[in-house]
């Protein structure tokens, strides 16, 4: 009996802290300039989880994409970009679970505005303290095969590690790291950031990972729709092909018809 | 009158000002929105509680579209 990954998302959940979630796409809102774009482009995409920023409150208050996805019955994950320190991206967290009443967090610690690369000293103390205060924590991180096993016991419900840095679109820059980070980890691993098109999403999945997330790569295509369809379609395929058990890669040709 | 920071802006307000009265001066007082002071949560059932001290500073944050 062939498993039944992927062949249909309700019978092959992603289980995050005990939530099934039957897309293993996890679509952000970052990057869309126009709400009814990004409306078209999430419903391609068929994620059931999305990303949002916490900003100050702008003269006009409101928040047109949180009505927008209320009304779409999509699960928010606040995060915490832009913070520069593990007590900022706490105190960024609360704010997040006071405002939205979700203790899903999406901790990113950056180090710097050029690479946007995780920080992660701070990003693994923000975690010990965020799991402390009761919080289902998403831990984007570094490709670092020891950092991401230091967040799962500090008890993360996912760790998420780039690709390469946010809004490159350079895909995924180490695989080894990411197969290594996958081997040893007992909580699920989404690749997020870096991913530019649909083979890089193909091929996160089929290193092993459980997930992908993604916002530029779709929200700043030519055609954000079309290209949310198509990163629904490689991440159901990478998942397929990793539980297909796909042949070794061989250094000499080996004919598959029979000798004349 | 006392002068508070609302989003690193400064404001004169009345001494003895809640939150409360804040937020809902401004038209903030809808959901979807935490705010901070002095760098701590106050939550919503505390706004009308909550008064604003001298230098007193406010965040009012909401969620915006992110990555």
């Amino acid at each position: 009996m062939v498993e039944q990954h992927g062949t249909n998302g309700s019978e092959d959940p992603l289980v995050i802290a005990g939530h099934k979630l039957s897309s293993r796409l996890i679509m952000g809102t970052g990057g869309s300039g126009n709400l009814s774009v990004l409306e078209r482009a999430l419903a391609a995409s068929g994620t059931e989880l999305t990303t949002v920023a916490m900003r100050r409150a702008d003269a006009e208050g409101g928040s047109g994409v949180l009505d927008l996805l209320r009304r779409m019955d999509i699960e928010l994950l606040p995060n915490t970009a832009g913070c520069r320190s593990a007590a900022e991206a706490v105190l960024t967290a609360r704010l997040a679970r006071e405002a939205l009443g979700t203790s899903w967090v999406k901790l990113e610690v950056h180090a710097d505005d050029r690479t946007l690369l995780p920080d992660p000293h701070e990003t693994l103390d923000a975690a010990e303290q965020l799991v402390g205060d009761g919080f289902t924590v998403f831990a984007y991180t570094n490709d670092d095969p020891v950092l991401a096993m230091r967040l799962e016991e500090a008890g993360c419900a996912a760790v998420m590690p780039l690709g390469s840095p946010i809004g490159t679109g350079l895909g995924i820059r180490n695989p080894h790291n990411i197969e290594l980070i996958v081997a040893r980890a007992e909580v699920p691993i989404i690749l997020d950031a870096g991913i530019g098109t649909a083979s890089d999403a193909a091929l996160a999945m089929e290193l092993g990972c459980d997930a992908v997330l993604l916002s530029s790569a779709v929200t700043r295509a030519q055609d954000p729709e079309r290209m949310a369809a198509a990163m629904r379609s490689a991440v159901h395929a990478g998942r397929l092909a990793r539980h297909a058990g796909r042949i070794p890669q061989r250094f000499w040709a080996e004919a598959s018809s029979p000798p004349r | 009158m006392i002068s508070v920071l609302v989003n690193a802006e400064e404001r004169r307000i009345k001494e003895g000002t809640t939150l409360e009265r804040l937020l809902t001066d401004l038209g903030k007082a809808h959901s979807g929105i935490a705010v901070a002071m002095d760098g701590e949560v106050v939550s919503r059932a505390d706004w009308p509680s909550k008064e604003l001290g001298q230098g007193a500073r406010v965040e009012i944050l909401t969620a915006v579209q992110g990555g």
